[in-house]
């Protein structure tokens, strides 16, 4: 997990993304331990307030739970959660500017699948 | 109310006025980022608040009370400041005894653990330390006296890298366990960036900016590309600086930006700190 100080997404967010990587990635596992929110800040050298902000972010979707004085865990079924959410935003971002720039260049939808088949192969 | 508020404080020395009607507040439990180029007055204030100036006019109070010739109050604040006040002959170990008596809540413990963690050798005399180690000191006092509000003046002076590193590393550590209030005066302004909550900009003994930091760097952007395409977006918006490279410019804009409106060849990209810093405090316009 890593965080740019140069990115243009906010630091808290990019706190939420990485935690999501790293449990659709199985470094956390569901109903496992994740690091504390001084763990978080310190490691980063961030203001804890925006460590828990990106956390929060999960906690509201229900990826993360907390246990009043234990810690922060990964909730049951949070990969397949994170999956469809994933497909959703990789549908946003990927396919439709995709096609978007498809259309600028006048290329079929058929030359399009021709082309993602071509990129598997490779 | 909690918290130290510096209202309408101002300051003459001699002919220069250092600080002028400066009305700031440190909440509890917050990061501050007081910054300000060389002579712009973060000392003078820094020194009123610990008692070690006079004011010419207005209040220092912490929690409420005033702060002036107040000891129940002053030990409420730890300042870290550049000078080192230590008798000639003191060691390491004899000096935090010593601040152990001023600060009934200091952690010897924890300030042995610093030490060892910094490398820095208890029995040599404070005096003969190297620049970075007397401010490794200075440091590890701060760290560890546990008061409400901890005043640090240029922290990390003389220390390497990896000191600076352990340096944030702790004391965030020691802020997420145990909130305080601190108050960051450096040059190092990237190093802090992400660290700080509030920002404080002090430039010729007056306050410019005192905002969130993240309030703050959302208030503008930088818009670049090729000068032609820049000077033609830019018209009209408020402009605080301009970057040129060849044929590329970069200009630091204020004020919203629809994403709409911008063309193919601009690129929008936020705010950066330091920059916002340079170009809000230079005055050879």
């Amino acid at each position: 997990m890593q965080i740019s100080f140069e990115d243009e997404k906010p630091i808290f967010i990019q706190i939420a993304e990485g935690i999501e990587d790293a449990i659709l990635t199985g470094a956390y596992v569901e109903e496992g331990q994740i690091p504390s929110i001084t763990e978080f800040s310190v490691n980063f050298k961030i203001n804890p307030a925006t460590a828990l902000k990106g956390i929060n972010l999960l906690v509201e979707e229900g990826i993360i739970f907390k246990k009043r004085g234990v810690g922060m865990f990964v909730q049951k079924g949070a990969v397949e959660q994170l999956k469809n959410k994933r497909k959703e935003q990789f549908f946003d971002h990927y396919v439709k500017n995709l096609i978007e720039e498809a259309k600028k260049l006048r290329i079929s939808s058929q030359e399009i699948l021709r082309m993602v088949e071509r990129g598997f192969d490779e | 109310m909690n918290g130290v508020e510096i209202k309408n404080i101002s300051k003459s020395f001699k002919e220069t006025k250092a600080l002028n009607d400066v009305s700031i507040s440190f909440e509890q439990d917050k990061i501050y980022g007081l910054l300000g180029r060389n002579g712009a007055g973060k000392s003078t204030l820094l020194n009123i608040i610990t008692n070690r100036l006079n004011a010419d006019r207005g209040e220092v109070l912490i929690d409420g009370v005033s702060a002036w010739e107040n000891s129940d109050a002053q030990r409420k604040i730890y300042m870290m400041s550049e000078k080192v006040l230590y008798p000639e002959n003191m060691n390491g170990e004899a000096a935090l005894k010593w601040s152990r008596e001023f600060y009934p809540d200091f952690d010897m413990d924890y300030a042995r653990k610093l030490a060892n963690d910094f490398g820095l050798d208890l029995k040599k005399k404070v005096r003969s330390l190297s620049t970075g180690y007397v401010s490794i000191y200075k440091i590890i006092i701060a760290l560890s006296v546990n008061t409400p509000y901890v005043f640090f003046d240029e922290p990390v002076l003389g220390l390497d890298a990896n000191h600076r590193e352990l340096f944030y590393k702790r004391l965030i550590e020691k802020y997420s366990e145990n909130p305080f209030t601190v108050v960051l005066s450096t040059h190092l302004i990237e190093e802090i960036a992400s660290i700080i909550e509030e920002i404080i900009i002090i430039q010729n003994g007056e306050i410019i900016q005192n905002d969130s930091c993240e309030h703050l760097l959302s208030q503008g952007y930088t818009v670049s590309g090729s000068a032609s395409e820049v000077d033609k977006f830019i018209e009209g918006m408020e402009v605080i600086g301009i970057d040129t490279l060849g044929g590329l410019k970069s200009a630091t804009v204020m004020g919203k930006i629809e994403a709409s409106s911008v063309p193919d060849g601009i690129e929008i990209g936020k705010l950066d700190l330091q920059k916002l810093f340079i170009k809000l405090t230079n005055e050879q316009e």
